[in-house]
């Protein structure tokens, strides 16, 4: 979002030094395949478990995606990033297993999306100082329900595009729909994760776990 | 000079996040947004709470994770080079 140009040469230097490391697995110093991984490997997880939501599926899912690129690695180009490669392969095999989820137990619907425009909570202000006061445990634990509360659809565009930074394109890919379609529902889930962190964050939580009741 | 309501602004919110936009529509957000308290509140709060989604401290592997992955990895190196 900012930065562009410092982001761009740093992406530079990661894209190098990427294709040097993926060279030398494909000649067969497979053991460096642990550094290609270590620095993605907490948002491959994440973004498994932003899909599913369970732990264990999330594990699981995570260590097939690895495997999997690690087998796939002579398909990879290096027009992009290994991350953002690593990424979608995840994403894909958590909503295929989320299919196969749905498949088994009919009451879970795919959410539908909503043709209606989505109006935010108005603020009078961002109140820097309530985040600052929460401790960093609380912290995550406010951004995860929030994002746990999104209907999937919108979830998983945000988890993509915000969370593994996918671009607009790639995230579209990723999801199997149209470029516009990833925009339209980046839009609404943006102004629905800020609202629903706002709501959960600012009451305070004695507030907070009465509206819950 | 046109000027955009708060609804369209609202809108390009995301647009704008994403620096996707014509010049000519960021002037003439960027102006309302000078303007307008309420919208820059908006995409203030917005762009900070994603900020906050995409801090990497906030995403906990479970214990053992690296462990256990690499334990599947040395298992499938080993049958790569056992071909």
């Amino acid at each position: 979002m900012q930065n562009t140009l410092v982001r761009e040469s740093e992406r530079d230097n990661v894209l190098e030094r990427e294709r040097e490391l993926i060279a030398e697995i494909l000649a067969g110093n497979h053991e460096r395949y642990y550094e290609l991984i270590a620095r993605i490997e907490r948002r491959v997880y994440y973004t498994a478990y932003a899909i599913l939501r369970t732990e264990a599926d999330a594990e699981e899912v995570s260590q097939e995606a690895i495997l999997k690129a690690f087998r796939g690695l002579h398909s990879f180009r290096g027009n992009a990033q290994f991350a953002s490669w690593l990424l979608t392969i995840v994403a894909n095999e958590a909503r295929m297993r989320l299919r196969r989820r749905r498949e088994v137990s009919l009451e879970l619907l795919k959410s539908p999306e909503s043709e209606e425009e989505y109006t935010p909570v108005e603020l009078a202000e961002w109140r820097e100082v309530a985040v600052e006061a929460l401790a960093q445990k609380e912290l995550a634990a406010r951004l995860e329900e929030a994002l746990a509360a999104l209907p999937e659809i919108y979830r998983e565009v945000l988890v993509l595009r915000d969370i593994d930074e996918l671009n607009i394109a790639e995230t579209a890919a990723a999801l199997e729909i149209s470029v516009p379609a990833v925009k339209t529902r980046l839009l609404r889930a943006r102004l629905m994760v800020r609202d629903y962190f706002v709501a959960r964050s600012w009451a305070g939580p004695a507030r907070f776990r009465k509206a819950q009741r | 000079m046109i000027t955009l309501s708060c609804e369209e602004i609202r809108r390009e919110i995301s647009n704008y996040l994403d620096d996707d936009m014509s010049p000519r529509m960021r002037r003439l957000l960027e102006a309302h947004l000078e303007q307008c308290r309420k919208c820059a509140v908006l995409l203030d709060s917005t762009h900070n709470v994603l900020i906050l989604l995409a801090d990497e401290r906030r995403f906990q592997l479970p214990a053992g994770f690296s462990l256990r992955m690499r334990q599947r990895l040395a298992e499938e190196f080993a049958k790569t080079k056992a071909h």
